[in-house]
């Protein structure tokens, strides 16, 4: 869910919407702004799943760190979902396990 | 091989501080690395008003704040490098640094600061790895610089200054509700804190722990369990109660990020009352590399006012070391910061920290 | 320093308040507007006094002291709810006819209620007391984003009424 209007930070400012694909569906967030947290404000939570026992995970740190957000992006696998930037068009899929390099 | 003769190793209130006091005290090539995409450490999530005097920047909000000494650093003609983490210190003043266009760079440096701060501690129970179990500082981050809800209704774990703050900010960015626990026997954050957010609705259970917490890969959290604890920190048999949460943050302390000042051989001491192990160092923050300082969380985990005024005194020291400062002028401002760090590090709250920083000192 | 609940539940019973504050008494009360500063741990902090241009409010050199209130220099202006990072500083006023006052309290929370609105009131325990309607809502410049609003309230609940259930 995204916070529109904030009694701190106030209301979003423009922000360009762009297109990405996410395991095939289209979805739209904002330029620049970590795929993660569009991922979470299109309602999707668990970015890979776990080598040896298949468990969904997501954010734990936040700040490019734990690696717990790590996806494939564009081919790319093990990708920090939570400090990538997003860009137009990104292809963006759910990582099983080590992923391939 | 690139040069700057002041490298400062990180860009949140002590990296900035003492970038600024620096440039003020003369010296002319500073370069500030930085990993994250903008400066400012933990500064950029702050929305509340800092406590303290007008000399500690009282009444100015975090976020605000560190834009203002990015401003500041910048007018002043330090170098501020961002998306560029440091990856490695060595012998003979360098160091590795990894650039925003993916370039393997190394720089040499007349004097270091090192500036890294603290990293989140972790809480394992079974369930912790489900999504929407995260740090209470990852869903600040979150919250407050993306503006996205990571969750609606928490349980927040540890009831410190960041626990009890990042639950003021979640009712703030609309949570449904907030329930803390904290498994000491009293609340361990300032008094206010923890009265703004009960006059808010939420409730604090001390003596509390999670038991377990379930929940789906797809959809993550579901529910918490949580039970008392007995005066020997052991969970009672038959007081356990269910939350009904998607959320679970971890509030549980910070530890100093030392890595890279054990990377250029400063001796580390045990200090738990300043956050476990870092590099001791002098009252005038230089560790024991000679053209090493620290400043900051990495000195030992205390606030960001404190934080500030250590990177103030460290670039001071270092501007006076590296004789673009003279001596008179240099023990004269360090004077007035070493006055204001005290006057922080008093109170039934700051006076343990004190302690803490003394056994530092007498290390040395 | 003792502070009894406000280590295990976050907030203290109003005696508590009274006996670590300087509370203004039951006859500045019924004058006018007058703050209440529940400000109760020995933290470094000193904005309040320099918040108040009247004079009223000070800590002094050593900034860890709690701060003093006088009541004879209290003009009521609410400048120190917004002053106070800690949130800790309400204004009561308890000099209207008949049974009603009000409460002044920094609400840092959206939607801000409307002038006209009845809402929940809420003691130091998060625990509605009573309904009240909005006076006032004030979010002047100066107070860099702590509006205050004002709620009327029963006189016999001006010690205990300290903010509204968010919206």
């Amino acid at each position: 869910m995204r916070i529109d209007e904030h009694p701190i930070l106030g209301e979003q400012s423009e922000r360009k919407t762009v297109t990405f694909y996410y395991d095939g569906k289209p979805i739209q967030g904002f330029e620049g702004e970590p795929v993660a947290a569009a991922l979470y404000a299109a309602g999707y939570k668990t970015l890979h799943f776990s080598q040896k026992n298949h468990q969904g995970r997501s954010i734990y740190c936040a700040i490019g760190r734990c690696n717990e957000c790590r996806m494939v992006v564009n081919g790319r696998a093990n990708v920090r979902t939570c400090v990538e930037p997003l860009v137009e068009g990104m292809v963006v899929e759910t990582q099983i396990g080590h992923g391939k390099i | 091989m690139r040069e700057s003769d002041l490298i400062i190793i990180g860009g949140g209130p002590a990296g900035l501080g003492a970038a600024v006091e620096a440039a003020k005290s003369g010296v002319k090539d500073i370069t500030v690395f930085d990993e994250n995409a903008k400066v400012g450490g933990q500064l950029v999530k702050q929305l509340h008003k800092f406590f303290g005097s007008y000399e500690h920047q009282a009444g100015v909000r975090g976020f605000e704040l560190g834009k203002n000494l990015e401003a500041e650093a910048i007018e002043l003609g330090v170098k501020i490098k961002t998306g560029c983490p440091v990856w490695g210190i060595f012998r003979d003043n360098k160091v590795g640094v990894y650039t925003a266009e993916g370039k393997i760079q190394q720089w040499q440096y007349k004097k270091c600061i090192i500036a890294t701060g603290a990293v989140e501690n972790s809480l394992a129970f079974p369930g912790w790895t489900l999504p929407g179990v995260m740090g209470a500082g990852a869903c600040q981050t979150m919250m407050n610089q993306h503006r996205v809800m990571p969750g609606s209704k928490v349980l927040m774990v540890g009831s410190g200054n960041v626990g009890l703050i990042v639950s003021y900010q979640l009712l703030q960015a609309g949570a449904e509700s907030v329930t803390i626990i904290e498994a000491a026997p009293k609340i361990g954050g300032y008094g206010v804190h923890a009265s703004k957010v009960v006059r808010a609705g939420v409730k604090i259970l001390t003596s509390h722990t999670v038991d377990h917490v379930e929940g789906t890969d797809e959809e993550g959290v579901k529910k918490a369990v949580i039970c008392k604890l007995d005066e020997k920190w052991q969970k009672v048999p038959g007081t356990e109660s269910s939350l009904d949460v998607d959320m679970v943050c971890l509030a549980v302390g910070l530890s100093p990020l030392t890595e890279l000042a054990r990377m250029a051989e400063c001796e580390t001491a045990y200090v738990p009352v300043l956050g476990g192990y870092l590099p001791i160092h002098d009252e005038n923050m230089k560790t024991t590399v000679d053209d090493i300082y620290v400043a900051g969380d990495i000195a030992g985990v205390e606030e960001a006012s404190t934080a500030l005024d250590e990177g103030r005194l460290a670039g001071v020291a270092v501007a006076g070391a590296m004789g673009a400062l003279d001596k008179r002028k240099m023990n004269a401002e360090i004077k007035k910061i070493k006055a204001r760090l005290l006057s922080l590090r008093t109170g039934s709250h700051g006076a343990a920290r004190q302690a803490g920083k003394e056994q530092v000192w007498e290390r040395m | 320093m003792e502070l009894g609940c406000l280590n295990k539940c976050g907030f203290l019973a109003p005696e508590d308040v009274a006996a670590l504050t300087t509370m203004p008494s039951a006859e500045r009360i019924s004058k006018g507007p007058v703050a209440i500063i529940e400000c109760i741990e020995d933290i470094p902090c000193n904005p309040c006094e320099a918040s108040c241009k009247f004079g009223a409010i000070k800590v002094g050199d050593d900034i860890t002291a709690l701060p003093q209130f006088f009541e004879e220099k209290c003009t009521g202006c609410g400048a120190c709810i917004y002053g106070c990072p800690g949130l800790a500083i309400f204004m009561i006023d308890g000099s209207k006819e008949g049974n009603m006052g009000t409460i002044s309290f920094p609400h840092e929370f959206l939607p801000l209620p409307s002038e006209g609105q009845i809402v929940d009131v809420v003691n130091r325990a998060g625990e509605v007391i009573c309904k009240g309607t909005v006076e006032k809502v004030l979010a002047p410049k100066i107070s860099d984003r702590t509006p205050v609003v004002q709620v009327q309230v029963p006189k016999d609940l001006l010690m205990d009424a300290r903010g509204i259930k968010r919206l």
